[in-house]
């Protein structure tokens, strides 16, 4: 049973903004996070503000610029299946059909999807950790086997998303509305890493809400993947995952981004990974430096080292598929 | 709040905190949506809301206002109304082929089978599993609920079902060198 709260569904987003600003009501969208949390007494919540009848906040649209833009509410299902995302934006596709299982892409939303909390036991548990205002993280000397190989410190969840490291690589931008009007922030600066606030995961302030995600044009030389390796077929969270964005000319790649789910507490930019791939023709002798290039840096917890090789073995089978 | 659950609309008086999984079953006494983990792993809650296949133990009842929720006691009087006859297929299939040991999982099983079908008529075996994937059975007798969904998708095709595991086994043995 869910710790009682009370629950009001505004007509406006200027109302919502409004009902959020207290600091003790939660927005609610698709809600399979928000109950998760509430029911486990991750976190407390006196109201729960519900988007639900805000219509203009649903549905995929392209941009004059080419781009799409897609409502924060649209769930991740129907992203998962829209045809110009499977056709352009491969790696939202292959991100968002990934995520949860069938019934949960259907009630989550994407908005949802890039502000999960995370799936660290500890703080889903009974323990008082960092990130919920105490003074321990629990992970560190705990059971760690499913935690952070970069990143990390003195928190070390892994931001559990596979739809935000597939638009970072696709260059997506968040817009988020608030008390002080409306902001547009590249969703790779949206990230919080736990040195800089260990009781956040976004820059999200209060009473803000993301409200749309845009995708920048995607040219006909644009190839991009997500590939999420994970321990069951179906539901699970990422033990590692890889977002890929090539953009090819000739074989050559002009352009590359990459990003990795699960390695650390934000979606992970592996901009070494990126210049190594730059201006290359993909061979065996490239692929091998990518592989060194994603994982030099990582510093495994004593439970968690087996994600670098799991990175490695990722990072060849990705560029091999595209060699 | 109103609630329109298989067809009726029902006036509930729960508070906002309840889930609609439990305002079906403690309200309204429709205790064919099972209550299992209660977070969303088991599926054992799953009913369909719109037409799609929803976890009822992560939606607000607040939140199903106005939308169309079926449940496994809504299935049969649906496929009635519709001009069909019996049950409707997938329970029947589920029933030809055994495709339970302790039924926890089944009317979560059905519901997602049913919204396969109501969208793809002929799914293939990769689809099917895919689409049951959000529902846990614990007694592990998934090859006699795949096969069950099959054999609705074989008799559409015009195509031979699947060998029910008993018969399979019988063939077996009397194929066998003795």
């Amino acid at each position: 049973m869910l710790p009682d709260f009370s629950y009001v569904r505004p007509g406006t987003l200027d109302e919502a903004v409004s009902l959020l600003a207290d600091g003790r009501s939660r927005v609610h969208g698709g809600g399979t996070d928000l109950l998760g949390c509430l029911r486990d007494r991750v976190f407390a919540a006196e109201r729960l503000v519900s988007l639900r009848d805000l219509a203009g906040l649903r549905g995929i649209q392209e941009t004059a610029d080419g781009g799409l833009r897609i409502g924060a509410l649209t769930a991740v299902a129907e992203i998962a299946e829209h045809e110009t995302v499977r056709s352009r934006y491969r790696a939202l596709a292959e991100a968002a059909a990934s995520v949860a299982s069938p019934q949960l892409r259907q009630q989550g939303t994407l908005g949802g999807n890039l502000c999960q909390k995370p799936r660290c036991w500890y703080y889903r548990g009974d323990f008082h950790c960092l990130r919920k205002g105490g003074d321990t993280c629990y992970a560190a000397a705990g059971e760690n086997q499913y935690h952070c190989i970069f990143g990390g410190g003195p928190c070390f969840i892994v931001h559990p998303s596979d739809t935000a490291p597939a638009l970072i690589v696709l260059g997506a931008a968040v817009q988020v509305v608030g008390p002080r009007g409306t902001r547009r922030v590249p969703l790779e600066e949206f990230y919080v890493l736990p040195e800089a606030d260990v009781e956040r995961e976004t820059t999200l302030g209060r009473g803000e809400i993301v409200t749309a995600i845009d995708l920048p044009p995607a040219g006909p030389s644009l190839r991009s993947s997500y590939r999420k390796v994970r321990a069951r077929g179906a539901w699970d969270f990422a033990l590692v995952g890889m977002a890929l964005a090539l953009q090819l000319d000739g074989g050559v790649v002009r352009d590359a981004r990459v990003a990795f789910s699960g390695v650390a507490p934000v979606p992970w930019r592996a901009r070494d990974v990126e210049s190594v791939l730059r201006g290359q023709r993909i061979d065996r002798a490239v692929v091998s430096r990518a592989m060194n290039a994603a994982v030099s840096k990582a510093s495994p917890l004593p439970h968690n080292a087996y994600k670098v090789d799991l990175l490695r073995g990722l990072v060849e089978e990705r560029l091999a598929s595209i060699a | 709040m109103h609630l329109k659950v298989n067809g009726d609309v029902h006036d509930v008086d729960a508070p906002d905190h309840w889930t609609l999984l439990e305002v079906l079953r403690y309200r309204l006494g429709l205790t064919g949506s099972k209550q299992g983990c209660d977070k969303g792993d088991c599926g054992a809650c799953t009913v369909l809301v719109d037409g799609e296949p929803m976890i009822s133990c992560l939606i607000l009842a607040r939140e199903a206002e106005g939308r169309e929720i079926v449940t496994i006691e809504g299935l049969w009087p649906l496929h009635l109304a519709r001009g069909g006859e019996g049950p409707d297929p997938v329970q029947d299939a589920f029933d030809r082929y055994g495709a339970l040991q302790c039924g926890f999982c089944q009317s979560g099983m059905i519901l997602s089978a049913r919204a396969l079908l109501d969208r793809t008529p002929s799914p293939t075996d990769e689809e099917i599993a895919r689409a049951l994937s959000g529902n846990l059975c614990r007694c592990t007798g998934y090859t006699q609920i795949l096969q069950a969904v099959q054999s609705i998708v074989a008799r559409a095709r015009g195509v031979e079902p699947p060998r029910r595991s008993w018969e399979a086994a019988n063939v077996g043995r009397q194929a066998g060198e003795r």
